[in-house]
């Protein structure tokens, strides 16, 4: 019973990191980019460890698992942050139709 | 000592987790290692050692994860159902938003759960007059009152009260 969970776990995965993929041809800029590529790879891999931890029980190889689930939830975000700001200050512009920049009215 | 203490027992469930065999060859390992980490590098990390005697801290610590996850997965769904979307509804923008969390590790979870929210990401922190400015996909308000009632305000008050 565990494993089937785990399976479908790890199908749900997939479908978030195609997602995340889709994101990075379809979107305009870096920032919106960066948007689908870290909120969908983050819950996307989480949910493929997850599968895994249910697959494989408290083994070894799946407590592991938890503990990637952990350390991903508190880098990738930062990483997606750092991305963004070194664009910005590297002088990448937002797209076209974009509302409003008040990061760039603040650092003038 | 006090933080010698929460460093080396942090160390060693992190150890436990990594092995997860318990023979002793491999607690005693951990143990040695732990006090060499923790004597070396106490001081980089834990700050205020009183906070972690607090036992509502860790109910509250509790509550948020899965206020958390629920965001995180509406989300996900959120972002999915805009990419399929043939129109590609978005309406981006960088706006400010204020926060009044003072501590490190307070503004760190609020800026990554900001990040893995809906729509919204952080592009740069403003540690000394508490300024967020906040990558929205989809704008809603461009004045900082109104958007850090929608963007902030949620995480804010559970974080508050875990860190500081």
């Amino acid at each position: 019973m565990n494993e089937i969970i785990g399976l479908i776990f790890i199908a749900i995965g997939l479908v978030f990191d195609f997602f995340g993929c889709l994101g990075l041809v379809r979107l305009p800029d870096i920032y919106n980019r960066l948007h689908s590529s870290i909120k969908c790879v983050t819950l996307g891999t989480s949910s493929i460890l997850l599968g895994l931890l249910l697959y494989k029980g408290f083994s070894p190889t799946g407590v592991k698992a938890l503990l990637c689930i952990i350390f991903l939830f508190l880098t990738a975000p930062v990483s997606a942050h750092v991305l963004a700001r070194s664009a910005h200050k590297s002088g990448v512009k937002l797209w076209d139709k974009s509302v409003c920049d008040k990061y760039a009215e603040d650092k003038k | 000592m006090k933080t010698k203490i929460i460093l080396f027992i942090t160390a060693f469930l992190v150890w436990i987790l990594l092995s997860w065999s318990f023979q002793p060859m491999h607690l005693i390992i951990g143990v040695i290692v732990g006090i060499l980490v923790s004597v070396t590098t106490s001081d980089m990390f834990v700050k205020e050692p009183k906070i972690f005697r607090n036992t509502k801290r860790y109910l509250w610590l509790l509550y948020y994860i899965p206020v958390f996850i629920w965001e995180c997965v509406k989300a996900n769904i959120d972002a999915a159902l805009r990419l399929v979307h043939p129109d590609l509804p978005i309406n981006p923008g960088i706006v400010k938003v204020k926060t009044t969390l003072k501590s490190d590790a307070g503004l760190v979870f609020l800026a990554n759960s900001l990040t893995l929210k809906p729509g919204t990401m952080t592009v740069d922190i403003d540690k000394e007059n508490g300024f967020l400015y906040i990558h929205w996909s989809d704008v809603k308000s461009q004045d900082i009152e109104e958007a850090t009632r929608l963007v902030v305000h949620k995480f804010e008050r559970i974080l508050k009260r875990i860190f500081e």
